[in-house]
């Protein structure tokens, strides 16, 4: 039960965070929300379902594309936007999800499979002229639409509440999931398909329920990301690296647990920041030099705490979240 | 038009056989260790910069600066295997996958630190030589650092077919109990695997240098050549990689020439689409 008091404590905390916090600490607190809400979506196809992907970039860029082609082309709103951005991600998600499991590509060609499709899509959308192409896609900055909160324009508080409420949404329909009959056959196909579909689990309807919820969930983390940054290259939101990056909170924080990508954004999104900071201010400025620590920073917690710091700290404090 | 479309062909298939030895490495780690080695295309580009530096240091011809980059490479491999790898065998891929990612980003970001964004290009003074075969006109560094790729090839055939440590190799990948029970030092055979396909890559990496100039965004970019390859010949298929190697060479070189530069990789990408959801197991795999 304390483990109730101590979120809800959390979540006041944040809350109340942007009342003494500057514009340098909440913009970090937005992309921790980020990478914690897109973490909770991957985390239902990996830490639940196991079926690796490492292609999710594809839905965060196809529901950015999605939205803000959308806005500027039809004048259609992001509240609006979302849904139809949802339905594209579902509805290539599925297309990547029939394709896969239906001919029994799993494991490692599955991830392989998930790279090649935000690959593809990324090139595709390199020599789409209707959304800028390579050159990028921009979504203007007018006067008259500054605080027009509906159209998603707005200071930074805005963010910070939307993307606060984003993360809690998920993590309460996460939790719901787990707990649901759903849930336990998502646990069942990733620890023993073989033995699940014995005990008469429809094991592709599972997986590919998995792949919606998680496909639809990642895009309205692009939508986000397109209102917020305004700015879209393919070359940026399709990209590999964005699909690794938004992968590493869940994994650092604990698979398959419910707060892992939390705590793992929580981690990992300062940690770069002071990295940039701290080589800022030693004066070597040598591009890269943040990311190599990265880079070592992942080696260390995969060699030392494998199945994530949030099982450890769990434990530690005496609560019973381990992998289900 | 179909002599210049022959000659766009012949180049790919050159360009695909460089293509191949470097996803050789990829096929002979993955078929062994069971290790995917997310840091491949990375280490090609190490390479390719060990490479320019001796040839702008030494004026060492890539070609010969071939011998001792594998053989230095065949010595990281083996360390890296031994040291960083080890622990994580028989682990879950996800948490491999994460140690090889970290392992990348190190690279990648190191030789940005050391050598900054721009291309270092390798000046060969017959880097615009080419051979004239009837209507054929073929670039003299592609013919040669195809010849070196298919003997650097062929050595390795050679030495899984014929030497006692190539069998004891193959035996760990066919039954790797089997291999254990019959004395077999299966870490240490494990180490030599991941030396030679890192010895593949480095030369591989030294070869590209004549196709192509070093940058450390070439890594990631070359990781996923390797796998497209690897997985339209077949994971763990060492006939495969080099015939998904040549067809990848020529669907670039085609599709440069026929449509657009910047749109060739995507044909890499829908070829291994198609082969994965129609054959799997890529065109010469087994299936595990």
């Amino acid at each position: 039960m304390h483990g109730r008091v101590l979120i809800a404590m959390l979540l006041a905390a944040l809350i109340a965070t942007p009342a003494f916090a500057d514009r340098y600490v909440i913009s970090v607190l937005i992309l921790v929300f980020y990478f914690a809400y897109v973490g909770q979506a991957w985390n239902l196809m990996m830490g639940f379902t196991g079926q690796l992907s490492l292609g999710h970039s594809l839905y965060v860029g196809l529901g950015a594309y999605v939205a803000a082609g959308l806005w500027l082309h039809a004048g259609i709103g992001p509240w609006l936007g979302v849904f139809a951005a949802i339905a594209v991600a579902a509805a290539v998600g599925s297309v990547t999800g029939w394709l896969s499991w239906r001919f029994g590509i799993e494991g490692v060609y599955f991830a392989l499979l998930t790279i090649a499709f935000a690959e593809f899509t990324r090139i595709g959308f390199d020599h789409i002229d209707m959304l800028g192409a390579a050159g990028g896609l921009f979504l203007p900055v007018n006067a008259e639409e500054a605080g027009q909160w509906w159209n998603l324009r707005g200071g930074p508080l805005l963010f910070y509440y939307l993307a606060l409420a984003l993360v809690a949404g998920a993590t309460l329909a996460v939790a719901w999931l787990r707990r649901s009959r759903l849930g336990y056959q998502w646990v069942a196909v990733r620890e023993d398909s073989e033995a699940a579909r014995a005990l008469g689990v429809d094991v592709f309807r599972a997986k590919m329920i998995a792949m919606l919820i998680s496909s639809g969930m990642t895009a309205v983390g692009g939508v986000f990301y397109a209102f917020y940054h305004r700015n879209l290259f393919p070359g940026q939101v399709f990209e590999m690296g964005r699909s690794i990056e938004l992968i590493l909170a869940p994994i650092v924080g604990g698979l398959g647990t419910v707060f892992g990508p939390i705590i793992g954004a929580f981690i990992l999104t300062p940690l770069g920041e002071a990295l940039i900071a701290a080589t800022e201010r030693s004066g070597f400025n040598a591009p890269g030099t943040k990311a190599v620590f990265y880079g070592a920073a992942l080696i260390a917690i995969i060699y030392l705490v494998p199945s994530g710091v949030w099982p450890w700290i769990a434990r530690r404090l005496g609560f019973s979240e381990h992998r289900q | 038009m179909s002599s210049i479309l022959f000659n766009v062909v012949v180049q790919g298939i050159l360009t695909g056989l460089v293509y191949g030895l470097m996803a050789l490495g990829l096929s002979v780690i993955f078929g062994v260790v069971r290790v995917v080695n997310f840091a491949h295309g990375e280490f090609a580009v190490i390479a390719m910069y060990a490479a320019y530096l001796l040839f702008s240091a030494l004026r060492l011809d890539p070609l010969i600066a071939m011998l001792p980059i594998a053989l230095g490479f065949f010595g990281i491999g083996y360390a890296l295997q031994r040291l960083l790898i080890n622990p994580f065998i028989g682990r879950p891929a996800h948490e491999q996958f994460i140690l090889l990612v970290g392992v990348a980003i190190i690279i990648v970001n190191g030789l940005l630190m050391i050598f900054g964004p721009d291309a270092r290009p390798t000046n060969l003074s017959y880097a615009f030589d080419s051979f004239a075969i009837g209507p054929l006109f073929i670039d003299k560094v592609r013919t040669y650092a195809a010849i070196a790729a298919l003997a650097v090839t062929g050595l390795l055939f050679a030495f899984f077919r014929y030497t006692h440590t190539g069998t004891a190799i193959r035996a760990c990948a066919d039954n790797l109990v089997g291999a254990a029970v019959v004395g077999l030092d299966v870490k240490r055979l494990y180490a030599l695997t991941f030396g030679i396909g890192l010895a593949c890559v480095g030369a591989a990496g030294t070869l590209m240098v004549t196709i192509a100039d070093a940058t450390p965004a070439l890594g990631p970019a070359y990781t996923l050549l390797a796998f497209t390859i690897v997985i339209i010949g077949g994971l763990g298929s060492m006939a495969g990689a080099l015939i998904g190697g040549i067809l990848i060479g020529v669907s670039e070189a085609c599709a440069g020439f026929l449509i657009t530069p910047s749109m060739k990789s995507m044909f890499s990408f829908a070829l291994l689409i198609a082969v994965l959801a129609f054959r799997p197991e890529g065109l010469l795999g087994k299936r595990t």
